[in-house]
């Protein structure tokens, strides 16, 4: 073709032209601030205002963080070296660590064992939360309550061992008759299970040595940051199953069921977490039988198990709720009788549904855990506001504690939420 | 027909059916759990007859009538150290539906400014307010509390800061002064005849409503469009401003005035209010962002494109057509967060407000010992707004459910 033109017309390109970048402001940062910061002048005093802010901030905190002491014994030490010049006295951070983290009367050489059952719970969590992980694990999930109460707790190694011997008992026992009758294994397995610990306790107390392997602390002396994940972790997992229990019994058919379950969601709903804590701090030990002496945080665990399963409760009942009409007809055709079709068709659906719920409600309560510093029990805020900012050296020193606290507990909920998030995507099957 | 199983025969009760037959087993469980439920009580009964006896206490509420003892330094009724418990408490019920009510108000602007701003196109605005909600949803209120608290009385300048000729800080306006003890700002003075210019306010208000309804009778009637935004304006000021200068300005304002140590005149509003009021609505905002941009979300893409090809102009694009249909989804759980943090206002006793949980949670049980009576009201109280609250959502939902088939 090109042989035709070649010699009839003057000039033919033959090759084409070298590509041309594209002009300076549709291309690379220009255009990208052209339509993401600057797109019209609303947007561009937004823009300005949001960066004079930012300047603003980071210029009064720089020097803050920046002439930190990390190294002094006291705040008043602080202010000398920094002679007037603003600067934090993160110093407290360094000296009170320990406390911050376990609390002033927790044996410090003891340190280890909290710390330990920390480490040990990423490894009990991770067959939880992550469901290609070999299922072996879950063995360790279900030793882990035990050992961790072991761990922290210290005193005789029998209390946890029998404890758990009884759940065996009990799931033994379940095994047993479930095929027969759920109910009947269910209550035979509650039975064998309470009749193991009675039996359990007798022979303990005759058998329990003296000297024991781990050094018992007493509960009152739990505090910081890990009477906030106990308290967290303990009450969350609890109120699972209670959870369970109550959506069931609030979707039930059986009028009376359905009424205790709604009166008591309902009840818990309404009322702050404040006047719960209250109740198991002035008014629980009314009810309970003359001379029994609970402490304080078995009671305050009670107390917030039964405000997080309610909020639970509904948030399971929405997935409930959730579940098309069919699957419960599929199941009902099917024959199977209700223990079988909850267990089978219903609840595995139906909690799928409402993990990222489940998990909102895991944060807010473990948010909520700084409520007992309300009550004068020593959690991480407890420990700042009382002990810490209590001490002649430490007195004034507000900004770097209260951000260490919020740091903390940012880092653990935003984890989570981040985690919740992740796995809604994973969860995420069909329905596009 | 002869393949058919026998049907129930009628009147052939048998005990065993108690347990074998589903017809019946559900009043076999039900009895059960009647009766565990009955033992229970029971049992908690008794421990608390016999604990109160071994105390020597007995349940009465006539400590509420006997006098409180103690100081409140906000109260919005009359109220000293000599009246009794009950008043106390009502002092705790107004000021919590005080902080309530004003939180609710503040949350709500910082959530939905916060919300829509989350959703701009604005790079740095949207990542800002992605940061500010972040930050605020996963800290604990009350931490957010103290700092707050905090600023309010290791930041702000004492009233001594305002004094003299070399003074350090100073009044904005001259009328507005913000110190550690709290924030000072003018009252106003009702004179005689002002309560004219507030029956011509209120008047405007209903007046501004009507003017709206015409305008829209209007334009369904003869679809012609009446200017709704300045006359608006107009009418809910001029009058009033009339009224005010006709009657001889019976409104002045008290201003707050530095004498001794400390300020007088003007109305103090208390650090702790103020601590609280801002850390919860400022919490709660973040939340309801969250619920605001779901719910701007959920209006689907194509709503905006058909009213757009409908030839409706952005701005009623937004008002009548995203608006309502958001609303839907924004508003149950908007209303729960009210409720949220009207529960959550009970974390004042953390900075010393005086709200019911801090008088008579706090204060009326330690002097009294009255534990299970103070308890019991205090939670009667969050439960009356608990459930009035959900009430009404309900309500609500029922009167913007869609109606479907």
């Amino acid at each position: 073709m090109s042989d035709t033109h070649a010699q009839s017309v003057a000039f033919v390109r033959e090759t084409s032209l070298p590509p041309v970048p594209p002009p300076a402001s549709q291309a690379g940062a220009v255009k990208w601030m052209r339509e993401n910061l600057f797109s019209n002048w609303v947007n561009a005093v937004l823009t300005i205002g949001s960066l004079y802010i930012i300047a603003m901030i980071v210029v009064k905190s720089a020097p803050w963080f920046m002439n930190g002491m990390w190294d002094t014994p006291s705040l008043a030490a602080c202010r000398e070296i920094l002679q007037g010049k603003t600067g934090a006295c993160f110093s407290v951070l360094t000296e009170r660590w320990n406390q911050l983290l376990f609390g002033f009367k927790y044996p410090s050489t003891e340190y280890w064992r909290p710390g330990l059952a920390f480490l040990l719970l990423f490894i009990a969590a991770a067959p939880v939360m992550f469901f290609k992980l070999p299922r072996k694990l879950l063995i360790f999930t279900a030793i882990y309550p035990f050992l961790a109460f072991w761990l922290i707790w210290g005193g005789t190694i029998w209390t946890p061992l029998i404890a758990a011997f009884g759940f065996v008992v009990g799931y033994l026992v379940y095994a047993r008759f479930m095929k027969q009758s759920f109910a009947a294994g269910f209550f035979g397995g509650i039975a064998a299970a309470f009749l193991t610990w009675w039996l359990g306790g007798m022979v303990g107390e005759a058998i329990a040595p003296q000297e024991t392997l781990l050094e018992a602390v007493n509960s009152r002396d739990m505090g910081g940051f890990m009477l906030n994940m106990l308290l967290g972790v303990t009450c969350v997992s609890l109120s699972l199953p209670l959870g369970i229990v109550l959506a069931l019994g609030r979707q039930s058919n059986l009028p009376l069921i359905k009424g205790i379950c709604v009166v008591f969601i309902e009840f818990i709903r309404g009322v702050p977490l404040i006047t719960l804590l209250f109740v198991a701090n002035v008014v629980l030990a009314y009810f309970l039988p003359p001379g029994t002496t609970f402490d304080l945080i078995l009671r305050v665990i009670i107390m917030i198990t039964m405000f997080s399963s309610a909020y639970i409760a509904e948030v399971i009942r929405g997935g409930l709720a959730a579940l098309p009409k069919g699957q419960y007809e599929a199941a009902d055709s099917l024959g199977l009788d209700y223990p079988q079709a909850m267990r089978l068709i219903i609840l595995p659906q139906a909690l799928k549904i409402s993990i990222p719920g489940i998990v909102n409600i895991a944060v807010g309560l473990f948010k909520d855990t700084t409520l007992v510093s309300v009550i004068s029990m020593f959690d991480l805020v407890g420990m700042i506001r009382g002990p810490i900012l209590a001490s002649t050296e430490w007195n004034g020193v507000y900004w770097e504690l209260f951000l260490f606290a919020a740091l903390l507990f940012f880092i653990v909920c935003y984890g989570i939420s981040q985690y919740s998030q992740w796995l809604e995507r994973q969860l995420a099957t069909g329905h596009r | 027909m002869t393949t058919l199983t026998d049907p129930p025969q009628q009147g052939s009760f048998r005990l065993s059916m108690l347990l074998s037959d589903t017809r019946y087993r559900s009043y076999t469980f039900q009895a059960i759990a009647l009766f565990v439920l009955i033992v229970a009580f029971a049992y908690l009964g008794r421990n608390l007859i016999q604990n109160l006896a071994d105390a020597g206490l007995n349940i009465s509420f006539g400590f509420l009538g006997e006098s409180s003892g103690y100081d409140i330094n906000q109260t919005l009724i009359p109220y000293n150290s000599q009246s009794s418990n009950l008043q106390a408490a009502w002092v705790g019920v107004i000021n919590t539906l005080l902080v309530a009510f004003l939180g609710c108000i503040m949350a709500t602007i910082f959530g939905v400014t916060a919300g829509v701003l989350r959703l701009s196109n604005n790079w740095i605005v949207s990542k800002l307010m992605a940061m500010y909600v972040e930050m605020f949803r996963n800290v604990p209120v009350l931490i957010w509390i103290l700092i707050i608290m905090t600023i309010m009385t290791a930041v702000m300048p004492s009233p001594r800061a305002f004094k003299g000729d070399d003074a350090t800080a100073s009044m904005l306006f001259g009328s507005f002064a913000f110190t550690n003890r709290g924030i000072y700002i003018p009252a106003p003075i009702w004179g005689p005849g002002s309560m004219v210019v507030v029956l011509t306010f209120v008047a405007s208000v209903i007046g501004v409503f009507a003017y709206r309804s015409y305008a829209k009778k209007l334009l369904f009637a003869t679809g012609r469009l009446l200017p709704v935004g300045w006359p608006s304006l107009v009418i809910l000021f001029v009058p009033t401003l009339l009224m005010f200068f006709i009657m001889g300005r019976p409104i002045g304002a008290d201003l707050p005035v530095l004498g001794g140590f400390n300020f007088k005149g003007g109305l103090q509003i208390g650090a702790p209010l103020i601590a609280l009021w801002f850390a919860l609505s400022i919490y709660t905002g973040a939340f309801i962002a969250e619920n605001v941009r779901a719910g701007i979300q959920a209006v689907s893409k194509g709503q905006t494109e058909a009213a757009a090809a409908l030839g409706l102009r952005p701005r009623r694009i937004m008002n009548l057509v995203i608006l309502p249909q958001a609303l839907r989804v924004i508003i149950p759980p908007l209303i729960s967060q009210y409720l949220n943090l009207t529960k959550n206002s009970s974390l004042a006793i953390a900075v010393g407000y005086a709200d019911i949980t801090a008088t008579l949670g706090g204060i009326t049980l330690n002097q009294t010992g009255r534990a299970i009576e103070c308890v019991l009201l205090l939670m009667l109280f969050y439960l009356i707004i608990s459930l009035s609250i959900s009430g009404i959502m309900n309500i609500y939902n029922n009167s913007v459910k869609l109606k479907e088939r």
